[in-house]
This record gives structure tokens, sequence and C-alpha cells, in this order.
């Protein structure tokens, strides 16, 4: 393959920077709804 | 939309990388349109939403766009950044250089500052409805960009490379990279509105956690 360091790199950034993004915001999610879960009343039901 | 997202991303990704064919100027650095190409796209459709979500915001007053605002904002900056990058690696091999003052180039780059400034304004004040009124003004002020962004390549002898893709022309390549493309395109798509939509949804929690423990502390 040629141009191979270019195009590791690229896939690298390509597929790492959105899949860190995700997991940042899935755990944002996931830390909000515990935190809502303990205060909200509704959240016990 | 995750699990779609993902695993079209996987096919797309494994056929632009292991099964397309090479370009027979470009050789293999063709592969990095795969993923150059959606974010490119993604960027600019991201920033039609923030725009969307701005109007809604200064017109309707909706409850939901400031938040949905301050979520698109970085996402899209992170996925112009990705287009910035990854263009940056395929034109060191193909012009030689890293970067140059190109109008598609730099548009694409006043996009990506338009982002952050959005973002940066969101956070300014310590009204947070102030914050999101003059970031919604800017993200408006910018949309001027994206016409400049998509024209520029017709309107200036760039560097960059005219559309290949277009609504009303027969596509510029070849159906065997055409399809990874498209797969890769709708994946990354589907991944980016699975992002904002969970950060929408921590944002609308995150809220109402404020409130209630605003009203426990004024009932205390």
């Amino acid at each position: 393959m040629t141009h191979l360091p270019f195009i590791t790199a690229a896939y690298a950034l390509g597929v790492g920077a959105p899949a860190v993004l995700a997991l940042l915001s899935w755990r944002r999610l996931k830390l909000a709804q515990k935190r809502l879960a303990v205060i909200d009343p509704r959240m016990s039901r | 939309m995750t699990w779609p997202g993902l695993i079209l991303l996987a096919i797309g990704i494994g056929w632009g990388l292991f099964f397309s064919p090479a370009d027979w100027q470009q050789g293999d650095s063709v592969r990095i349109m795969y993923i150059h190409v959606p974010s490119a796209w993604l960027a600019s459709a991201g920033y039609v939403g923030l725009a969307i979500c701005s109007l809604s915001s200064l017109v309707w007053r909706h409850p939901l766009a400031d938040l949905a605002a301050a979520e698109i904002g970085p996402v899209g900056a992170a996925f112009t950044a990705i287009c910035l990058a990854t263009g940056s690696l395929w034109g060191k091999p193909m012009w030689g250089a890293w970067w140059v003052w190109d109008a598609r180039l730099t548009s694409m780059l006043v996009l990506f500052f338009l982002y952050l400034g959005h973002t940066a304004l969101m956070q300014a004040f310590d009204d947070p409805v102030r914050g999101a009124r003059a970031a919604a003004i800017l993200a408006l002020v910018g949309v001027i960009n994206l016409p400049i962004i998509k024209f520029s390549v017709q309107w200036w002898n760039t560097l960059h490379q005219g559309n290949t893709i277009t609504l009303t022309g027969a596509p510029g390549m070849h159906i065997d990279m055409l399809w990874p493309l498209l797969v890769c395109t709708v994946g990354f798509t589907f991944a980016f509105g699975a992002i904002v939509l969970a950060r929408t949804r921590a944002a609308v929690m995150e809220r109402r956690i404020r409130g209630l423990l605003m009203a426990q502390a004024e009932r205390a």
C-alpha cells in the first residue's frame, strides 16, 4: 500500500476522535441519568 | 441510530481500506477520502443544524434549541478538525504541502473558528440566556460561509479539486469508489446524530438536576 503512514494517521484520527467523543457523551449521559435518579422522585417510580 | 451507524461505519471503512481500488494517479492515498469527505459533509451539515437551532432560539424561543445548539457546536468543531487534518494528511503526499491558503481550505478553517467562537460565546456570559443569544447571532452571521465553502472551487482557481459528486450530474468517480464513500458518509452521519442526541439528552437531564437542586436549596 502506498502512502501508508498518511493513510494510517488519517484513519486513526477519523475513527479515534469520533469514538472518544461518543464514549465521553455516553459516560456523561449515564452520569446524568444516575444523578437524576437520586434526586428526582419521578425517576424512582 | 448508534448500532446502524457502527455497522455502516465498519462496513464502509473496511470496504474503503481493503476492497476499493487504488486511484491510478493518487495511489492508495485516495483511501483518505473515505474519512475526509464524510467529515467535510458533516462539518457543513452540522453547521446548518446549528443555524436552525439558533434561528429557533432567537425567533421562537424554543426551550431545547439553545441546548441542542450548545451540543452541536463541539461535535461540529471536532468533525471540521478531522476534515482539516485528513485533508492535510492527503495534501502532503499529493501536493507536497501540509497546507495551502486555498479558498476551500481557508473557508473550512473559518468554519472551524466559527464553531469554536460559538462554543466560547455560549460560556462567556454569567447569564446563560445572554450567552446563548450572542452565540445564536454569531451562528446566523456565519451561515454566509456555507455557500462560500460550497462554491469556492467554482468561484476561485483553487488547488482543491472541484465537486466530484453533484445533484444533477453523473458522479466523477468510479462506482467501486462511490459505494464505500456513500456507506461511510451515512455511517458517519448516524454517528454524528447519535453523539449529538446523547449529549443533548444529558444536557436536558443536567438542567433538570440544577433546577431540582435549586428548588431543594430554596425549601431548606
